[in-house]
């Protein structure tokens, strides 16, 4: 059935007003529901779940995470009236001035500077590998997935059983080994738990960059062999620039899952030992804020965190923009 | 238009977000009311197994003779430590009246919280208690001076001994030398050198707050003649006592005759370590796989046993604020934790009920059971964890200065001691916190 087209809508069904729409002659109340709910308010009640999902679960927990950051505050029962004076950035002063706090986000540092560049180019040359004729490709593909998808407790504890000081790791590698073992050796206890959460999550990026890998035109390579480009060109000429976007995404994704570091501190390495040197800043929220019920301690170091992870995100995005 | 319906979007967010929040709060108990009313309630008990097994039964039997006000019991929800558990229930409201299971080293804060009710609310509240428990309930009162919890259990820590690793030694199994430091440790030296275990004990090494209550603190006590770690509101460790004690545990790790890596199970059920430091809720677990013997702590000078203290590992009984029928639950606490009760507690799951002479109320368990008598005699020399605020913080920074001097040897032990001590003195005033 065909019909003819809308006052102000074209034919292609663009939402463009017409130069020539009577706007004046309609009434107040219906132009401004037009404006606020758009053409079909129904769209709204469509969309109202989600949006009440990102109020619950996103926009009010910061708000009030903002909140106590600004407020001596402690969790009461229901009922429970407490004052909770405005105490301006003490709670802020009180993070920065925490030396165990300093040493949290050192050991983020040294985490983000291993985990990151690894992920990136040992998921990319995988992925690359995985993506030509090799044989057992759909073993290989599985089995980098399989530690993505098992519970990181208990991978732990295989790591826990493989990185003692009587485990395989050390008994291959003789005198070689560090003394203390890996997991409570000052020096080794963040670079093996970043070690871990590459190989924990290498399956899932993989699956990023064989799907972009999908997306560049095998022409490409056909046209770089024929110029008589090697492997090793035939990857940074054509596959890097090709794969720029998922990298870009697989980049922020581990900034983001990095700074969210907790489950691995806390069993690996027996809540974040040996003397702090393996702690996150989220295992410190955990401590402070539901351990020893200082949330408004905990909410300032969450709100930095926040503010941290966000200026990467947009370095990062102002980088791109400008390569691109 | 677009952004018209962005910035209605936006609104409707902050409306919604505010909305959201001002759904928070209120939903109190009127304690008046509460006090004498009677209904149905809920219970927690802990997931041990025994303990589940005797919360069932307690609660059929009361069910059975009160109809009107019936029980549910439940095992606590898992979660990182039932601490954490119990701390969201009540900021959520959703805690039930009695939680068999309240670690007295979080009472504090869940006063703070104004999650708890003063069991001297009751008529004869305070009588019951101090009657059931006696003098020692006294270091269970809040420092207002009022009972929010009822001293229920204690597992009196002890050293537990494989006597099959002691024996491939060539140690006495019936009276191994373990009442002085030095023979402790040559103790050890001959376990782990003849190679009849890895390691001579393995207390977890992890930074978790309540570990010190598996390492130092019985040792501590054993050693001061029973002080805590806190009394009146000054830190008392950094002492020749607490030297003695962190010295002694700084030898054995030093030494590689106790594990620092975190460990997957239990070393002492496995064989990897010789001995362990734990009270009796532990033995059901080493029925038929270990071969053990017990006995008391040891000390610089090898104290006199009848006298040694120890910590008591206890846990208490609280009732909660959200509950609404509190007449029936005081009367659920005390049919639970009567004779007859505390009776079939302990046969069923071991553990010391804190009831003055036990030894001479329940003779027939400990002449059945004369394994449990060394624990019923230790329970008369138990110390508490302190009573005072910041009670987690307090142990969370014992237990930093701990592991990097003690477990990891990074720091002279004496100077983490004073360091611990002097951030400990300004928490337990409410100076510290961050």
């Amino acid at each position: 059935m065909t019909s003819a087209a809308a006052p102000g809508k074209h034919r292609s069904g663009a939402t463009e007003p017409m130069a020539t729409e009577p706007i004046a002659t309609e009434p107040m109340v219906r132009r401004f529901g037009r404006a606020v709910l758009g053409r079909q308010p129904i769209g709204m009640i469509f969309g109202a779940p989600y949006l009440l999902f990102i109020v619950v679960l996103f926009a009010y927990p910061l708000g009030l995470a903002v909140y106590m950051s600004f407020h001596r505050y402690f969790f009461t029962a229901p009922g429970v009236s407490v004052p909770r004076p405005f105490v301006g950035l003490s709670n802020y002063a009180a993070v920065f001035s925490d030396p165990a706090v300093r040493q949290s986000f050192l050991n983020l540092l040294i985490f983000l500077v291993i985990n990151v560049p690894f992920t990136v180019v040992l998921s990319l040359l995988l992925a690359t590998a995985l993506n030509a004729a090799i044989p057992f490709r759909a073993f290989f593909r599985t089995s980098f997935l399989a530690p993505y998808v098992t519970a990181s407790v208990a991978m732990i504890g295989v790591w826990l059983f493989m990185f003692s000081s009587g485990g395989i790791v050390n008994s291959a590698l003789g005198p070689l080994a560090p003394v203390p073992s890996w997991l409570v050796n000052q020096k080794w206890a963040m670079p093996s738990i970043a070690i871990y959460v590459t190989w924990k999550g290498l399956g899932f990026y993989i699956l990023l960059y064989l799907a972009a890998l999908q997306a560049v035109p095998k022409e490409l390579y056909e046209a770089a062999v024929m110029d008589g480009a090697s492997w090793w060109h035939r990857l940074l000429s054509v596959t890097v620039p090709g794969v720029r976007q998922v990298t870009t995404l697989v980049t922020l994704l581990a900034v983001i899952t990095g700074a969210n570091l907790f489950t691995e501190p806390y069993l690996l390495t027996g809540g974040g030992g040996p003397n702090g040197k393996s702690a996150s800043p989220v295992l410190l929220i955990y401590q402070t804020g539901i351990e020893q019920n200082h949330p408004d301690f905990a909410s300032a170091l969450g709100i930095i965190l926040v503010i941290g992870v966000l200026l990467i995100a947009g370095i990062q995005q102002l980088v791109q923009r400008r390569q691109a | 238009m677009t952004k018209s319906r962005t910035w209605f979007a936006a609104a409707l967010t902050l409306t919604l977000a505010v909305a959201v929040a001002a759904c928070g709060g209120g939903g109190g108990v009127s304690a008046s009311t509460a006090t004498s009313a009677y209904g149905p309630i809920s219970i927690w008990y802990s997931n041990n197994a025994q303990e589940v097994a005797w919360g069932e039964q307690m609660v059929a039997s009361w069910n059975k003779l009160h109809p009107g006000q019936q029980v549910t019991g439940e095992q606590i929800p898992s979660g990182q430590s039932s601490e954490e558990v119990i701390g969201a229930a009540i900021t959520a409201g959703t805690e039930p009246c009695l939680i068999y299971n309240t670690s007295p080293a979080s009472v504090p804060d869940f006063e703070k919280q104004g999650g708890l009710v003063p069991l001297n609310d009751f008529p004869g509240g305070a009588a019951y208690i101090e009657a059931r428990t006696g003098p020692g309930a006294g270091v269970y009162k809040s420092p207002d001076g009022k009972y929010y919890q009822l001293p229920w259990k204690s597992n009196p820590v002890m050293i537990f001994y494989n006597k099959k690793e002691f024996a491939k030694a060539g140690i006495s199994t019936t009276n191994p030398p373990l009442r002085t430091y030095s023979q402790f440790l040559a103790t050890a030296k001959k376990l782990v050198s003849s190679g009849a275990a890895k390691y001579a004990i393995y207390p977890s090494p992890s930074s978790e707050f309540f570990e010190a209550w598996y390492d130092f603190y019985p040792l501590y006590a054993a050693e001061s003649g029973g002080q805590e770690l806190v009394e009146n509101n000054k830190a008392t460790f950094d002492s020749a006592a607490g030297q003695a004690v962190a010295g002694f545990w700084r030898q054995l790790y030093a030494r590689n005759l106790a594990g620092d890596e975190s460990y997957n199970g239990d070393p002492f059920a496995d064989g990897t370590a010789a001995m362990a430091i734990v009270g009796p809720w532990a033995i059901a677990d080493y029925q038929g796989v270990v071969d053990w013997g017990v006995v008391p702590l040891p000390t610089s000078q090898g104290n006199s046993l009848d006298t040694i203290a120890t910590f008591s590992d206890a846990k208490n009984v609280a009732m909660y604020a959200s509950c609404k029928n509190r007449g029936t639950a005081w009367n659920f606490l005390k049919y639970s934790t009567s004779l007859a009760e505390d009776g079939k507690f302990l046969d069923m799951t071991g553990q010391m009920p804190m009831r003055q002479g036990i030894q001479q109320l329940y003779a027939s368990y400990f002449k059945a059971n004369p394994a449990y008598t060394e624990f019923a005699a230790e329970a008369a020399h138990v110390i508490e964890v302190p009573i005072v605020p910041n009670s987690v913080e307090i142990w969370q920074a014992f237990r930093n200065d701990w592991s990097e001097s003690v477990i990891f040897g990074q720091e002279r032990p004496g100077q983490a001691l004073a360091a611990a001590a002097s951030q400990i003195n300004q928490l337990v005033t409410g100076n510290g916190e961050p």
